[in-house]
C-alpha cells in the first residue's frame, strides 16, 4: 500500500487543469485524450491531424521530462498478457463509443458543466470500482 | 504551424501534470478504484485540482468564444443522453478497472518504454478503430 500523495495530486491536477484551459484558449480545442487520439485515426476535417499528433507526442515528452528530472517515472503495472490487451481494447471501444474518457468527460466536460459528461463520469467510475472489487477481492 | 507547436507544448504540460500527480502509475489509479480495500484518495485530489482550475477559467474562454490561434472553439455539440454514451462509459469502466489505465496516462506512460504499456496502447487504438469503422458502416 502506497501512502496517499494528496499534495502531488493537487499540484499535478492543477497542472492538468491548466493544460486543458490553455488548449481551449489557444487552440480552441477540448483536451480529451481519447477524442484527440480518435480524431487522429479517423479525421473528420482536412488538415486536422497535425495538432492531434503534436499533442499526443507532447504527452509523452512531458512525462519523459518529469522522468529525466526525477531520475525515474512512477509506473507500476501489475496486469500483463491477455488481460492487459483485453483492457486496452475495452478502453478503446468504450471511449470512442462514449465520446470521452477521464480527461474529456471527467475534467473538461465537468468543467463545462455538461450533463452528458457528469453521467458518463459517474458511470465509468462506478463500473471501474465494481470491476476492481470483482477482480481483486472476489475472483482474486 | 503555431497551432501545432502550442499543441505540443500544452500536451507536454498535460503529460508533466500526469506524472507529478502519479496518475501515470496504474497502481495509484487501482488504489483509488479499490474502495473496499485500502482506499487511496490521490485521484480525487487530482480531479479536484484539475476541476478547480478548469471550472474557474473555462467560463472566461467560453464567453470570449474564440481562441488565440483559432476563430472558433470546437466544442461537443451533443447534449442529449443516449445509449452509446452510457454503453461506452460502462465498457470503458471495465477496461479502466481491469488495468488501471485510461488513454492519457497510457500514452504519457510510453515515455517509460514499457513494452506492456505499448501493447495496451496498440490494443486501445484497435478498439477505437473498430468503433469508427462500425459507426461509418
Amino acid at each position: 500500500m502506497m501512502e496517499p500523495n494528496l499534495m502531488g495530486g493537487l499540484i499535478g491536477g492543477s497542472v492538468i487543469g491548466l493544460a486543458a484551459v490553455l488548449l481551449l484558449a489557444i487552440n480552441g480545442r477540448i483536451a480529451g485524450v481519447s477524442g484527440i487520439l480518435g480524431g487522429l485515426l479517423v479525421p473528420t476535417l482536412k488538415g486536422d491531424r497535425a495538432w492531434r499528433a503534436a499533442f499526443l507526442f507532447g504527452l509523452i515528452a512531458g512525462a519523459a521530462l518529469y522522468g529525466a528530472w526525477r531520475g525515474t517515472l512512477p509506473l507500476q503495472l501489475d496486469v500483463h498478457g491477455p488481460v492487459l490487451i483485453i483492457a486496452g481494447v475495452l478502453v478503446g471501444i468504450g471511449t470512442r463509443l462514449g465520446s470521452g474518457c477521464t480527461s474529456g468527460h471527467g475534467v473538461c466536460g465537468l468543467a463545462r458543466r455538461s450533463p452528458r459528461s457528469l453521467l458518463a463520469t459517474v458511470s465509468f467510475m462506478a463500473v471501474a470500482m465494481l470491476t476492481v472489487y470483482l477482480t481483486r477481492h472476489i475472483f482474486a | 504551424m503555431k497551432a501545432i507547436i502550442s499543441s505540443f507544448l500544452i500536451g507536454s504540460i498535460f503529460g508533466f501534470g500526469l506524472a507529478i500527480s502519479e496518475m501515470i502509475n496504474p497502481a495509484r489509479v487501482i488504489g483509488f478504484l479499490d474502495v473496499t480495500g485500502q482506499w487511496d484518495p490521490t485521484l480525487l485530489a487530482v480531479m479536484g485540482g484539475a476541476l478547480l482550475v478548469a471550472a474557474t477559467l473555462f467560463p472566461l474562454v467560453l464567453r470570449r468564444n474564440r481562441a488565440l490561434l483559432a476563430d472558433r472553439l470546437v466544442l461537443p455539440t451533443k447534449t442529449e443522453v443516449d445509449t452509446p454514451l452510457i454503453l461506452g462509459a460502462l465498457i470503458f469502466g471495465i477496461g479502466w478497472g481491469l488495468a488501471g489505465l485510461c488513454p492519457g496516462p497510457a500514452l504519457a506512460g510510453l515515455a517509460s518504454a514499457s513494452p506492456s504499456l505499448a501493447g495496451f496502447v496498440i490494443a486501445m487504438i484497435g478498439g477505437q478503430w473498430l468503433v469508427s469503422i462500425w459507426q461509418r458502416s
